[in-house]
């Protein structure tokens, strides 16, 4: 079957760019996923969009992306409710050390236009009343972070997409990609193989295995994030309150349920996302020492779902000199739901040929074959 | 009686037949698409009800042998645990 552009995950990143493609005019779009509708990193995230990070670049791909999501519900012609709720990030410093580095990071926000705040205990202590006054020193905020539903973003972009003509299937798995004279020219699955001359990789947690299959050499890995869900209650908690020194992100979404996520600093590399009760225990530890209060809450349930690591905690969003017709969006580092609408955009602008939306040397792959050191992003759980 | 909006699958998300069978005509043609975009499975119970109703329900719509309809993967915990029992338990 011949295509014009094979889209390899159907994930949030995959969809983004299908839509941007086919909005500008692109014909004959196909988008292939492995597995069921958001069955990777997309439909285990937590979710979380935020502008307060403290490389120019992430601050940039995020304050751009929220731009969007605050029209996407429009902008998609969405039906059903992508359930964005802007109530801000609380991000808790708990060290002198960390509130130093927070004043550097809004005051880089604030010149990119981000209306991040340094807040003091009792200023953060008025937005959140149940937290732990000696769990942190002082804290900033942002009042355009929030959250969305990550299964019906999904949708509103593949309904969209849909609509301009965009194809999908799931369940089928890319099995190789053909290459000859330094052009790609086909993808075989296992239903079928494709005719065509350009591959996107947006395989989330699967970007490297796609990377090899066309000899292109990815600095990217995988590793299990694990959250837990609690029952539903009244709304009592606007912001996301986040921690990079606790580690530990917790929200309560508009389902009226808490998420909370952290990271395991031992965790090994690999496609494994099993749950495991070392997370449960220092999850509770951590989350009823910062909020006492939400010791009250049953876990419901809990998940694990896998980040894309690249060396600086940055996404690869870019080609490749070394082949032609091979685009890349993955190591995205835990991120890549909320810069999606730039992914979309940034991709689809490079394929084009066309003028790009901000400046993206800073998302090629060629970057990690520079000398000099790179900036690595530290505002991570 | 025989309105689907007034047939309850899910008794912890509130979800109806009707629901369901729109959402199946959008194309979410599995328990884990169903899961996904009605939340069917995420509450407590985690589809001890409502599992094998959409999995009778499922095999009907798209005329397949009941045993290829897949249910989704339960996940811990079986029953709620409060995050400060969870505390308490752990060995000091």
């Amino acid at each position: 079957m011949k295509k014009n552009i094979i889209i390899v995950g159907a994930g949030i990143s995959g969809v983004s760019i299908a839509y941007n493609l086919a909005k500008k005019g692109v014909k004959d779009i196909h988008v292939v996923d492995k597995s069921y509708f958001t069955s990777g990193a997309t439909g285990r995230c937590g979710a979380g969009v935020r502008s307060q990070w403290a490389t120019p670049l992430n601050c940039l791909l995020a304050k751009k992306s929220i731009d969007f999501f605050e029209q996407a519900q429009h902008i998609l012609e969405y039906d059903d409710d992508i359930e964005f709720k802007q109530e801000g990030y609380l991000i808790l410093a708990t060290t002198e050390k960390e509130a130093l580095q927070f004043q550097a990071n809004v005051k880089l926000q604030n010149r990119l236009d981000i209306p991040s705040k340094y807040l003091s205990k009792d200023e953060a202590l008025k937005i959140v009343p149940h937290l732990n006054p000696d769990a942190f020193i002082a804290a900033t905020y942002c009042k355009i972070d929030g959250h969305l539903n990550p299964f019906k973003m999904t949708d509103a972009y593949m309904q969209a997409a849909k609509r301009l003509g965009v194809t999908f299937s799931f369940f089928e798995e890319v099995l190789d990609i053909h290459v000859e004279n330094h052009q790609v020219i086909g993808v075989k699955t296992n239903k079928q193989i494709y005719e065509t001359n350009i591959v996107i990789n947006a395989a989330g947690g699967y970007s490297k295995e796609i990377g090899d299959m066309a000899g292109i050499d990815i600095p990217v890995y995988s590793e299990n994030h694990e959250i837990l869900a609690t029952e539903p209650i009244e709304k009592m908690q606007g912001p996301m309150v986040m921690s990079f020194s606790k580690n530990i992100y917790c929200q309560q979404v508009p389902h009226g349920s808490f998420l909370m996520g952290r990271s395991d600093p031992y965790v090994e590399k690999g496609h494994q996302i099993h749950s495991t009760w070392q997370f449960l225990d220092e999850m509770a530890k951590t989350a009823t020492h910062i909020m006492p209060l939400l010791g009250n809450l049953r876990v419901v349930r809990q998940w694990g779902g896998s980040y894309n690591m690249s060396p600086d905690r940055q996404p690869i969003i870019s080609g490749t000199d070394e082949l032609n017709g091979f685009y890349m969006a993955c190591g995205f580092s835990g991120h890549g739901f909320m810069l999606a609408p730039m992914t979309g955009l940034l991709l689809a602008e490079m394929i084009l040929n066309e003028p790009t939306s901000m400046d993206v040397t800073t998302l090629d792959i060629k970057r990690f074959k520079q000398q000099h050191p790179i900036e690595v992003e530290k505002s991570v759980v | 009686m025989n309105d689907k909006s007034n047939i309850i699958i899910c008794r912890c998300e509130d979800i109806t037949l009707a629901q369901i069978d729109e959402a199946i005509d959008n194309g979410f043609t599995t328990f884990e698409d169903l899961k996904r975009i009605l939340r069917v499975g995420m509450g407590p119970c985690q589809a001890n009800t409502c599992g094998h109703l959409i999995q009778m329900h499922l095999a009907k719509r798209m005329k397949q042998s009941i045993e290829d309809v897949k249910t989704h993967k339960p996940r811990p915990m079986l029953i709620g645990v409060k995050l400060k029992d969870i505390v308490d338990g752990i060995d000091k």
